[in-house]
């Protein structure tokens, strides 16, 4: 008998919300839709994403809405699972401009699904605020209606190498990554800079995305005998390959992955983690001057509270990217898509993430050019494993560590 | 020609234009999903020419959509005009599948089966890791290769018209086979393949024809629809899931019968539309049709056309 | 130069698993011409099976591994009386169908209650270090496990009544009926057992590596090859199938990128099966 219970009280309370929400006027409300991958590859990440939305949301509505020509306008979400596949990106974002009339876009998690989902913005005329797709080329198609607001893939490990540099000038490095888009991208990018820096590669693998075995390649890593390792991809084969060279002991000085270290999850590779740094669009320890929205530290303990987990990039991602939007909206005064894009493309703002400011170029329109990244290290802080920001050292919250083993 | 006298070609065709319904007032919903009904109908007919009339289980169907998919895809990036990019992707994998049916089709059952997923397998592979095409990260297509068609949003509607006219081919297509000797000749192998070989049926050749037969229009097909997505990569070009449903969409129509195959896309078509939008049952898809399959298959092999034509015997005639 | 030779042990070490995974599947083969395309999700349900009962009693990995044999025992005579019985003797494409919607059902409910993030089972066992190589210890016991499970089976096999039960329900099933023997129930005592093979694989690969809901397939796949190798319905040659893979991989991944080397898998897949459709190491015990 405590279950109805349960729902009838639940029930009032809605009501209860709805009622009160109603009486601050409410009417008018805006559509945004977009896809998450609740299940499926990228599902850790794109959760993290999927709740900085709902943070931003929320803080809205509570707030009394967007406010636009006259009038205050209610978020309110349409959401699907796409399953992190590509085929079914497509078919629900279309459902949601189509059948759900959502009035503007978010983007779904990760450069593959944005590169599919990308094309639907121009096909229906629809803004689509990308967040999560780091991948710089998705910008460079002719897109007139989305926006990047996210750091691009070209610049995830110039921080890492910088800091190799600084450590050990001459330093060797391999570089292991998956064979997906965005890793891609990375990769083909740092192979450049690092010749810049004077950094030799001796060893430059990719694998499979579903790749479970990576003991072949951590042969290869300790017959090449670098003093770095630089790549990864997204949080499965991240964390395998953390734990591998763990237990096969490859002895390196530093490892940097992408994306997976950022997640809190990571931690429960327990020993393994020590060490490990990761590129992130943000920390919750940066101290960026907000021209609106909570600071980092507000949001973190915000975050914290509500989720009970700790904010990572994606999360702060998630939140910054409505931000972001929101403003474009208030600036526009209006919610035609045409012209909140005009706002989107004079936007130069700093929130709690950092810095945007998207490109104006028909080449690139719409990519990030203001971003900045920042590296953070686990390490351990009272007898607990804790992600620390270590470069760039003006913004650093601990010195690097370095060799780790 | 006399099939063109037979109520089930007009059956075809009127089925076909029916399809044009979206065109009426430009009813953009009907349009998106009718499409992918289209591409499913496509798929599933043509692998039933392989699996249904000559009873060989082809789990690797996809690899003709997402080759065709990719050579397409790769021809109008070098500034190819669609039709003909599509016409030479279905060409090219058609010959490609002559060439590897000669090979694995000395395999029968389920070394035959098998082998399907290791060709899927092996190019998916070879593709992730072949540059020209971009590897893993697959090709991004420009939003300028659509201004011949009219921009990004005028294109769906051609790419539609395009889809539907192979749809109707791949009908037309499944339904001469089998009213012709060829189509004898491969139920006859699906029945009992020595038998028809002391008959007289030159089983390798008809078997190799109608691999490479089945791979023209789902190529072609391929090529649209990724043209459409304006980005092609390995793992949506060759998943293995995918290729599956396919089969499950043949069974639930009825294997070996040109209305079946079709109906039973249609309808699963509509079913996956339903299940991928139901929030916290978009997992339950894979049961559902999991449960599907073996339900059919351990109490109805005949799908929905085998109940039809075992109730109505009279149907067999015009509903082939 | 050691690396070399590190590769080709290692290789070695993960062959012998992949052949362990695929000598359920081909026992199955052999005995009922039924390929178990449940398998990927009877892997996957050992790995899970590892985790949780870690999780709830505390207990080693290792110890969890008599139990998950019974379990898979008991899973497996229930997909042969739910999915197999019935198209057992029907045309190959119901034979093939069955068990793939087995595998669909289960890794859909298997997404539904668990999602699809990553687990880990923590084994600690010392590995061996030479020149800075390590073989971990879960792969140097998962390997030694997995000889010990063959000898087992081929005993089984051999020299108990069951196990010639089996062979002969396997060499001639309208003979074995003949002389007496319940060929429904052997059957279903066979498909148990190639189930309960998997579940085991399932589990010694989960204190090797992470895991998800979806790695069974990528195990299959592996699984496949290693039986077309070793030649279908062949345990001894699934071995040594799936040993020659792994020395395959051993072989070829110091001279080129790893990510090739699926190619040259499938590719030599693909031949095998076209010129030697009874595998490479076919001594088979089906026509003894």
């Amino acid at each position: 008998m405590k279950r109805p219970l349960r729902i009838a009280a639940a029930a009032l309370l809605a009501a209860a919300m709805i009622f009160a929400i109603g009486t601050a006027r409410a009417a008018d409300t805006l559509t945004i839709g977009f896809t998450v991958s609740q299940t499926g590859a990228l599902n850790v990440d794109s959760l993290a994403q999927l709740r900085g939305f709902e943070m931003w949301r929320d803080d809205v509505n509570a707030a009394g809405g967007i406010k636009a020509g006259g009038k205050r306008y209610q978020v309110q979400f349409v959401t699907y699972d796409d399953q992190s596949q590509g085929s079914h990106v497509q078919q629900l974002y279309t459902r949601l401009i189509v059948q759900d009339k959502a009035q503007f876009l978010f983007s779904p998690y990760s450069s593959g699904l944005v590169a599919t989902a990308a094309i639907i913005s121009e096909q229906y005329g629809a803004l689509m605020m990308s967040i999560g797709g780091a991948e710089a080329k998705t910008y460079q198609l002719g897109n007139k209606y989305l926006f990047q607001t996210y750091t691009p893939a070209d610049n995830y490990l110039t921080g890492a190498l910088d800091a190799v540099k600084q450590k050990k000038p001459g330093a060797t490095i391999a570089l292991v990554y998956s064979d997906d888009p965005f890793s891609k991208a990375v990769a083909n990018a740092t192979r450049d800079q690092a010749k810049e820096r004077g950094l030799k590669i001796v060893l430059d693998e990719s694998y499979p995305p579903d790749q479970a075995d990576f003991s072949a390649i951590i042969n290869k890593i300790v017959s090449a005998k670098p003093d770095a390792l630089l790549g990864g991809g997204h949080y499965p084969d991240g964390a395998t390959l953390t734990r591998q060279i763990y237990d096969q002991k490859a002895g390196l000085k530093w490892i940097t992955l992408l994306v997976a270290p950022d997640s809190g999850q990571f931690a429960t590779l327990g020993p393994a983690a020590l060490g490990v740094s990761v590129p992130s669009q943000w920390a919750p320890q940066v101290t960026y001057k907000p021209d609106f929205g909570p600071t980092s530290a507000v949001f973190a303990k915000r975050f914290q509270d509500k989720y009970n987990t700790p904010s990572d990039y994606h999360s702060a991602g998630g939140y910054a990217g409505g931000l972001i939007f929101q403003h474009a909206i208030e600036q526009a005064n209006s919610i035609d898509p045409a012209k909140v894009a005009e706002a989107l493309n004079k936007t130069n703002v700093t929130t709690l993430f950092g810095a945007t400011k998207f490109s104006t170029d028909p080449k690139s329109h719409g990519l990030q050019i203001a971003h900045q990244m920042v590296m953070t290290q686990w390490q351990m802080k009272g007898g607990q494993l804790v992600k620390q920001v270590v470069w760039p050292s003006a913004a650093a919250t601990s010195p690097l560590l370095y060799p780790i083993h | 020609m006399h099939q063109l006298r037979q109520p089930f070609f007009w059956i075809i065709v009127v089925f076909t234009a029916l399809f044009m319904a979206p065109l009426w007032d430009g009813d953009v919903q009907l349009r998106e999903s009718l499409i992918l009904a289209a591409i499913y109908i496509i798929l599933a007919s043509n692998l039933n020419l392989v699996t249904g009339y000559a009873g060989y289980v082809n789990f690797g169907s996809i690899v003709f959509f997402g080759l065709g998919g990719y050579i397409g895809v790769w021809l109008t990036v070098e500034g190819w005009s669609l039709p003909a990019a599509a016409l030479v992707a279905g060409i090219v994998v058609s010959a490609l599948a002559f060439l590897f049916g000669r090979g694995i089709l000395r395999l029968r059952g389920p070394y035959f089966a098998l082998a399907t997923i290791g060709v899927n397998e092996a190019v998916k592979a070879f593709v992730s890791n072949f540059a020209p095409w971009g590897g893993a990260s697959g090709i991004y297509i420009s939003l300028d290769s659509y201004l011949p068609l009219g921009g990004p949003r005028q294109a769906l509607w051609t790419i539609y018209l395009l889809v539907v006219a192979v749809m109707g081919a791949s009908l037309l297509l499944s339904y001469f086979v089998k009213a012709s000797k060829f189509g004898l000749g491969l139920l006859a192998i699906g029945q009992n393949e020595d038998a028809a070989s002391v008959l007289g049926v030159p089983t390798p050749f008809y078997k190799a024809a109608a691999y490479a037969v089945s791979a023209f229009l789902p190529a072609m097909a391929g090529a649209f629809y990724f043209f459409k997505s304006a980005f092609i990569q390995p793992v949506d070009a060759f998943d293995l899931g995918f290729s599956v449903e396919i089969i499950v969409m043949l069974m639930l129509g009825g294997q070996g019968t040109v209305t079946g195959a079709a109906l039973g896309a249609f309808l699963y078509e509509e079913l996956r539309g339903r299940l991928l939008v139901l929030q916290n049952f978009a997992d339950f898809q894979l049961v559902i049709a999991g449960g599907l399959l073996l339900l059919i298959v351990t109490f109805a092999p005949g799908g929905l056309m085998g109940w039809v034509h075992g109730r109505w015997p009279k149907t067999r005639k015009f509903l082939p | 130069m050691f690396g070399l030779l590190a590769s080709i042990i290692d290789g070695l070490l993960v062959g012998s698993v992949y052949g362990m995974t695929a000598m359920g599947l081909t026992l199955i083969w052999g005995v009922m011409n039924v390929i178990n395309f449940a398998h990927g999700a009877s892997i996957v349900a050992g790995m899970f099976a590892v985790f949780l009962i870690c999780r709830a009693l505390g207990v080693p990995a290792y110890a969890t591994l008599p139990p998950i044999l019974v379990l898979g025992f008991g899973v497996g005579i229930g997909i042969y009386w739910v999915a197999v019985h019935r198209v057992i003797g029907r045309a190959p494409l119901m034979r093939l169908l069955s068990t793939f919607a087995v595998n669909m059902i289960l890794i859909g409910l298997g997404t539904a209650l668990w999602g699809t993030v990553l687990f880990n089972v923590q084994v600690d066992v010392p590995g061996i270090s030479i020149e800075g190589y390590t073989f971990p210890g879960t792969h140097l016991v998962a390997a030694a496990l997995t000889c010990l499970i063959a000898a087992l089976l081929y005993l089984l096999l051999q020299h108990t009544k069951m196990g010639k039960a089996i062979r002969a329900v396997a060499g001639n099933r309208e003979a074995a009926e003949l002389v007496g023997i319940p060929t429904s129930k052997v059957l279903a005592l066979a498909f148990g057992l190639g189930v309960a093979l998997a579940f085991v694989s399932g589990a010694l690969i989960a204190t090797m590596f992470p895991f998800t809901v979806l790695s069974g397939g990528s195990y299959q796949l592996k699984s496949f090859v290693v039986t077309v190798l070793g030649g279908l319905g062949n345990p001894a040659g699934a071995l040594l199938g799936g040993v020659a893979l792994g020395l395959v991989e051993g072989l070829t991944t110091p001279f080129m990128p790893v990510s090739w080397t699926t190619v040259v898998e499938f590719v030599l897949f693909i031949f095998v099966l076209i010129a030697f459709p009874r595998g490479l190491f076919n001594f088979t015990f089906r026509r003894r």
